[in-house]
């Protein structure tokens, strides 16, 4: 099988595998970030360019470098290669300029969206963005489409990833949106205002990396940091739904059914809307337990497991404090145990 | 007097119609080629050192021989008529004058690849174009030349053109093979390239218009002879379209060994500088190449001549060179605003971007909003290192040539003008008519920036 070093880790694989299928396979800290790549979607990837890496050596037959950097979620790997990405300087100031060409046009409304906690654009902004921003022009705003009761498209913060239109055309029977228009003026739509009605059309929100592709049941509800994940399913009669699925759950009021997502933020498997939008109940669930979650998400509430330094802030206590109600609200302990208590 | 290849007939009374076509030696490369082996003529067009004439400049029988013929899938030759860079309207004129040329080479070319469905992309602006080349189609199947069992040789052929609907990314090789496939035109990610998977997953050869018209003079008289034209790796003529600031504007077809200086100021060609204003610069190859200033164009930086030639035209790399590019020779003349220049140029890629890969996609939009607050005079100094800093992190990382194609001229304008920038930023108010250089040159307010010269990036 076909060698691989990356970051001087190496690996051996099978022939055609890309390299950051490769780098998955290793795991930690030298896995390139993918904004675009679904492993479960054919045909995505190569298009958002965070993901480049450098190649110091071709192949053993080939040793020489490659000129540019390439896609490492669309290049197949050669035995021998050598991949440099977290230890490429080249690579690092790359990506800072990517995050930064990503975010000039995103707006920053993570306070009020419903994808905050859970932005794979945030995470990386986080790693790679700037502090403050040079772009001075005015954002590009887009005129608002309704795309039916289910969904809600907010296309100022879409990235044009393509992976909802690969959802569409590989889960479902038809495709009723796509990408109209080219350049920056490119934006998912409907055409000419369709809704989009499907049995599988809710997965668009689980594959979509920011918060363009918001559920509406759940919008504005809670923070999904105050929400906790348990592992549930149930018993679907669509033959392509196994009924498997994340429970979101404050107390014991299910606040929003998303399909199961790996490590990397993928799904496991593709859920059918009657799971997601219709059993809000949690009598309809067999819960299996509490979802693992990674160690540093903000998912874990209260719970971090890095050590930060104390901070002293100067202020009046009530203040920092808060009121009595949305302190309860706060808590993980559902309303009516908080009142027995 | 150079060779004439491609315009020899040109101007013969008739020649867009077959029967003048055909008396002055038409479709005689075809019943050549029906005689020969595929393989043949493909090892004559890779003697013939033929080198694309879209841009890139790769030899055409290297391409042709990495098309995958063991498959046993069918394979398809396609033209790129899709002639969208500013700049650059050669192709236009030549299928204009002369379509048969177009369909003779189409059949040849066809016949050396062994493809039996073939195809002209031609953009959807030229739609009179379209309609020439439907009618001479429509007289090669008349008169036997297309169709099944051309001339009786067993050997079968079908034609198309198809229109565009105007876009420039669909003259990149596999976004004009989507688009022919009815998609949506967006660029491919190679690999696979389309010597393999091409048009509807069969191998396929994309090639300009320019270069499948060499071919049937490359089949009746020889690669070699073809090859004895021209310097170096640079061989046959090449159809340059000179336009801007200078006396003959036009298609000219040259041979592949003049300097420069000759094809700029020589009366045979583009007659020297319209209204004897001193040159200022040029862009050799197309809007996407690097501007070159006019100390840069008749000399490299090594001194020496600069010529006519794909070698001569890049010496020095981007820092000091250029690209011949696909052949649209812009002269700018001392009244030229090389700021206003560039923003047109970033405007028009912003405008063309795909929309795939945000590099691109966002770059070029900054970049032009950038280049336009210079050119108005709201621009600052660290605008300038910003446009640097952009057209670097665009450049060799998006999926097609397109983003670099967006960089080059933005850094080739800050590499060479930097002083012109700087002089938007510093005085605004003499900039704010957009002909301010041709009331006052640049010569006449260079004092005004100082004796310090400007700094190379």
């Amino acid at each position: 099988m076909p060698k691989v070093t990356i970051d001087g880790v190496s690996i051996e694989v099978e022939a055609g595998t890309t390299i950051l299928n490769a780098a998955r396979k290793i795991g930690g800290d030298l896995v390139p970030p993918a904004m675009c790549y679904y492993s479960k979607l054919k045909g995505s990837g190569g298009k958002c360019r965070v993901c480049l890496v450098e190649i110091s050596k071709g192949s053993e037959a080939n040793p020489n470098p490659m000129p540019k950097l390439q896609a490492s979620c669309c290049t197949p790997i050669a035995d021998g290669m050598e991949v440099k990405n977290m230890t490429s300087q080249k690579v690092q100031d790359m990506r800072k300029g990517v995050v930064e060409f990503l975010l000039i046009n995103h707006p920053l409304d993570c306070p009020i969206c419903d994808q905050a906690g859970e932005c794979d654009l945030q995470n990386l902004g986080f790693d790679y963005g700037a502090q403050t921003t040079r772009y001075q022009e005015g954002r590009r705003t887009f005129d608002k489409i309704d795309i039916g009761d289910k969904i809600q498209l907010h296309m100022t913060r879409c990235i044009l990833c393509y992976r909802c239109t690969y959802v569409a055309d590989q889960l479902t029977p038809h495709r009723d949106h796509g990408v109209l228009n080219r350049g920056d003026a490119s934006e998912i739509s409907t055409y000419i205002s369709h809704a989009i009605d499907n049995d599988f059309s809710g997965n668009m929100i689980d594959v979509c990396p920011v918060g363009a592709l918001t559920d509406k049941t759940f919008r504005f509800k809670s923070r999904v940091w105050f929400l906790k994940p348990y592992r549930a399913h149930r018993q679907c009669s669509h033959e392509k739904c196994n009924g498997q699925v994340d429970l979101w759950m404050f107390g014991n009021d299910v606040y929003r059914v998303t399909a199961r997502k790996d490590e990397y933020h993928e799904v496991e498997s593709f859920i059918c809307n009657e799971c997601r939008f219709d059993h809000k109940n949690k009598a309809d669930w067999t819960i299996e337990g509490p979802r693992k979650l990674e160690k540093w998400s903000v998912i874990n509430q209260g719970k971090y497991m890095k050590r930060t330094a104390e901070v002293n802030i100067d202020t009046e206590k009530a203040l920092l404090l808060g009121r009595d109600q949305d302190r309860k609200r706060i808590s993980m302990v559902a309303p009516e145990e908080a009142k027995k208590k | 007097m150079g060779r004439k290849i491609l315009t020899e007939h040109i101007n013969v009374p008739g020649i867009q119609g077959y029967d003048a076509y055909r008396q002055h030696g038409g479709y005689r490369s075809v019943e050549k080629a029906l005689k020969m082996a595929p393989n043949d003529i493909v090892e004559e067009v890779k003697k013939s050192g033929l080198r694309g004439r879209g841009g890139a400049g790769f030899p055409t029988g290297m391409k042709w021989s990495f098309i995958d013929k063991k498959s046993g899938r069918p394979r398809h030759l396609v033209c790129n008529a899709d002639e969208s860079e500013p700049g650059t309207f050669k192709d236009r004129y030549m299928m204009e004058k002369i379509p048969h040329l177009l369909v003779e080479g189409m059949i040849t070319s066809s016949i050396a690849l062994e493809a039996n469905l073939s195809y002209i992309y031609i953009r959807g602006e030229y739609m009179w174009v379209y309609r020439i080349l439907e009618r001479a189609i429509n007289e090669a199947y008349a008169k036997g030349w297309l169709g099944k069992n051309i001339q009786g040789s067993g050997y079968d052929l079908d034609l198309y053109v198809t229109c565009g609907a105007g876009a420039y990314i669909c003259g990149e090789e596999t976004a004009l093979i989507e688009s022919l496939e009815g998609k949506r035109g967006n660029p491919r990610i190679k690999p696979p390239f389309p010597a393999v998977v091409g048009l509807y997953g069969n191998p396929t050869v994309v090639n300009n218009v320019e270069t499948i018209m060499d071919i049937p003079w490359i089949v009746m008289n020889g690669g070699e002879e073809f090859a004895k034209i021209g310097i170096g790796k640079s061989t046959g003529t090449k159809l340059i379209s000179a336009s801007g600031h200078i006396r003959k504007p036009g298609v000219y077809e040259i041979d592949l060994s003049i300097s420069v200086e000759e094809f700029v100021m020589s009366d045979e060609y583009l007659g020297g500088m319209y209204s004897d204003r001193p040159l200022k610069a040029c862009v050799p190859g197309g809007s996407s190449v690097p501007i070159l200033p006019a100390e840069l164009l008749f000399k490299t930086a090594k001194g020496e001549q600069r010529m006519m030639t794909y070698e001569s035209m890049s010496d020095g790399g981007f820092a000091t060179g250029s690209m011949i590019g696909s052949g649209g020779f812009i002269v700018y003349d001392d009244t030229t605003c090389v700021v206003r220049n560039t923003w047109n140029f970033a405007r028009f890629y912003h405008h063309e971007s795909c929309g795939q890969c945000s590099p691109c996609r966002e770059g070029t939009g900054w970049m032009e909003k950038i280049l336009y607050r210079l050119e108005n005079g709201y621009g600052t100094q660290e605008d300038i290192d910003l446009l640097w800093d952009i057209q670097r992190k665009i450049e060799g990382n998006t999926i097609c040539p397109l983003g670099d194609a967006a960089a080059w001229p933005v850094a080739a304008a800050i590499r060479h003008f930097r002083h012109e920038f700087e002089y938007h930023v510093r005085y605004p108010e003499k900039i704010k008519d957009r002909k301010h250089f041709e009331y006052e040159p640049w010569e006449k307010v260079k004092h005004l920036m100082g004796s310090k010269e400007a700094v190379a990036v």
